[in-house]
């Protein structure tokens, strides 16, 4: 087999703060295949959307530092590489697509000048060429009369053609590996619905592998291939889509399968939410991390050491309770009769 | 619904387009009216040769501290010259004068302010103590010594003018750079791969101009003054050529025999420093972020 795509090994970064330095994310290690799609899950603060940020280098442009680990894309060493040669890489083999669709485009540059700045600093492109380019990418994300919609400025288009526009940009130079930000977050649920599609559709033509960021099991469940559980700047469940939708075996993950509306209407009750919130990253609980808020919680095993991340078939859970636990967590997807409320 | 809220916020949190930018600054009178006189005043310096009634430095010793009349609109002075003329001409070097001090304070300060404000850290530490020390100074004082050491003349006064105002201009830029560093767009720059020199000139830069440009033409009001102050003093336009200020500083001795020339240059320097700051919070209120919600 191939080396993958993109593997992050062990990954730890840290941010400066007013207690030192914060670990944000702690030794997280995962991999994307070629033609993959990976999912990363977790709630606000559990370490996804840096893990990524830091992998391309970008959280530490804004004061991070990673004491450990090692991110290898395509055969390259990304940690410690220099910026020049990062910017070499991003945006040409690897596209990246944010949250926030109205303020990820520059007010001050029509959409077109944006895109085809891009393709002319990573192609080399002619100004005309990559006009072309931008042309071409806009009316491949489904914008209509794209000729002249090149010419608009970011204010002319709504959230969601803005991230198509967006879509096109990180695209425009044929990238291997496009990392998607939670990009339907602040979008409504039936253009969610359409960008995901798009993003799908694109994958399949263009043969790349995609890093998904999300907090919606719901568009998991819809694209993912694997799926990256994190809590509290750690993995605590990694596992193939099907595996992990059949049998969640972290009851983290199961809290967020039963928190899910499709789920509980289908077992016939109100969607259950994770009793209260995520810990600050200076002060995790000792043990398992998510030992507060879990109902499977007992003291000593789960409340005293950090647990490792353990392997159990297919799947890789961090839990100390994660055999005992297996038919428990099972039931809460498995098909109805099983636990009624 | 919240995703609705969202997008208004951001929506109103970024620059308005050029069309808004100009229907919310024409719907404002008083800028309107100070931009129509600062135009005015610029033809008029442009065609201070076509317009002047008289040469401005011939001096009729027949006709010295005349009252104003049809042939001398303005009076004459010490020397006999045409108050009106000399007015006219002298709108040029003033006018000129307050851009020279504006590029060099721009020259100056907009790289620091840039550098301060994007790289952050002990440069910005030591490029903005390096600014306090300078604001500390009160402006004037400061370009008087400046001008003391490099000799009085028009070029040196505008010279200290524009080191003096170079760090107003610094700290404009610095704060908006410090804003639009964190916008969203500057971090989708640098995941395609723009450099830190490209993000600050292809996706900083046009985004503080507006900012940059009301502090610009607050600035150019600040150093009309300044020049008038230090040609006053005599440190700025030596005779024979002749400033605001300097007509300003003759005409002064002579106010009670002929208070016309006096007010005549005071009254000038007033209403254009005036209508730059007018025109100032005109723009501001125009590129700003939108503040009234009925807009």
């Amino acid at each position: 087999m191939a080396a993958p795509l993109l593997e992050i090994r062990d990954l730890v970064v840290q941010f400066p703060s007013p207690h030192g330095w914060l670990t944000v994310v702690d030794h997280v290690s995962y991999t994307v295949e070629r033609n993959d799609i990976v999912c990363v899950v977790g709630e606000s603060g559990s370490g996804k959307s840096v893990t990524v940020q830091a992998a391309v280098g970008l959280s530490q442009a804004k004061g991070a530092r990673v004491p450990h680990g090692s991110v290898k894309f395509d055969g390259q060493e990304l940690v410690g590489m220099s910026t020049r040669q990062l910017n070499r890489i991003r945006g040409a083999d690897i596209g990246f697509i944010f949250q926030e669709p109205m303020s990820s485009l520059n007010p001050a540059y029509t959409v077109g000048e944006q895109i085809a700045e891009v393709v002319r600093r990573h192609k080399g492109a002619s100004r005309a060429d990559a006009w072309k380019r931008a042309i071409q990418m806009i009316d491949r994300v489904g914008i209509a009369s794209a000729a002249t919609r090149v010419n608009d400025y970011p204010h002319q288009f709504s959230g969601g053609m803005r991230q198509r526009v967006m879509i096109a940009m990180a695209l425009a130079c044929d990238p291997k590996l496009l990392i998607a930000d939670e990009p339907t977050t602040a979008l409504d649920v039936t253009i969610q619905a359409r960008m995901l599609e798009l993003l799908m559709d694109l994958q399949r033509d263009m043969h790349m592998s995609v890093l998904f960021i999300t907090h919606d099991l719901g568009v998991v469940a819809k694209i993912a291939r694997s799926v990256v559980v994190m809590y509290g700047a750690q993995v605590v469940e990694q596992a193939p889509v099907s595996a992990l939708f059949k049998a969640p075996r972290h009851p983290y993950t199961a809290g967020l399968m039963e928190a899910m509306p499709q789920v509980a209407l289908e077992r016939g009750h109100d969607p259950i939410a994770i009793p209260g919130t995520v810990a600050q990253a200076h002060a995790w609980p000792s043990g398992c991390r998510f030992n507060p808020r879990c109902s499977y919680r007992v003291d000593g095993p789960c409340t005293t050491q950090p647990l490792p991340l353990v392997t159990r078939g297919v799947d890789h859970v961090r839990c100390a309770r994660a055999d005992e636990l297996e038919a428990t967590l099972a039931a809460v997807m498995a098909p109805q009769g099983g636990a009624n409320s | 619904m919240s995703v609705t809220t969202a997008n208004t916020v951001a929506e109103a949190n970024t620059l308005p387009p050029p069309s808004t930018f100009w229907k919310r600054f024409s719907r404002n009178p008083t800028a309107m009216v100070s931009l129509g006189i600062l135009l005015l005043i610029t033809l008029v310096a442009i065609f201070a040769p076509e317009l002047a009634p008289h040469p401005p430095a011939k001096s009729s010793l027949r006709a010295v501290l005349k009252p104003p009349s049809s042939l001398y609109w303005l009076g004459t002075d010490d020397l006999g010259r045409d108050v009106a003329s000399r007015l006219i001409y002298a709108s040029r070097l003033s006018l000129v004068a307050s851009v020279q001090a504006l590029s060099i304070a721009l020259v100056i300060g907009l790289p620091m302010g840039l550098v301060s404000g994007y790289v952050g850290g002990w440069t910005d530490t030591v490029i903005t103590r390096i600014n306090d020390a300078i604001m500390s100074f009160p402006a004037l004082i400061l370009a008087v010594v400046i001008v003391g050491m490099l000799g009085p003349s028009l070029t040196n006064a505008m010279t200290a003018i524009g080191i003096v105002y170079a760090p107003r201009i610094m700290r404009v830029v610095r704060g908006s750079t410090l804003s639009v560093r964190e916008e969203v767009y500057v971090m989708a720059a640098r995941a395609t791969g723009c450099s830190d020199a490209r993000i600050i000139i292809h996706h900083v830069l046009p985004n503080i101009v507006g900012p940059l440009l009301v502090q610009s033409t607050v600035l150019l009001g600040h150093a009309l003054l300044a020049e008038a102050g230090l040609s006053f003093l005599g440190l700025g336009a030596q005779p024979p050529q002749a400033s605001w200020g300097a007509m300003l500083g003759t005409a002064f001795p002579y106010m009670a025999q002929s208070p016309v020339p006096t007010i005549a240059a005071g009254l000038v320097i007033s209403v254009t420093v005036l209508c730059f700051n007018l025109l100032g919070d005109g723009l501001r209120d125009s590129v700003g972020r939108a503040r009234r919600s009925g807009e």
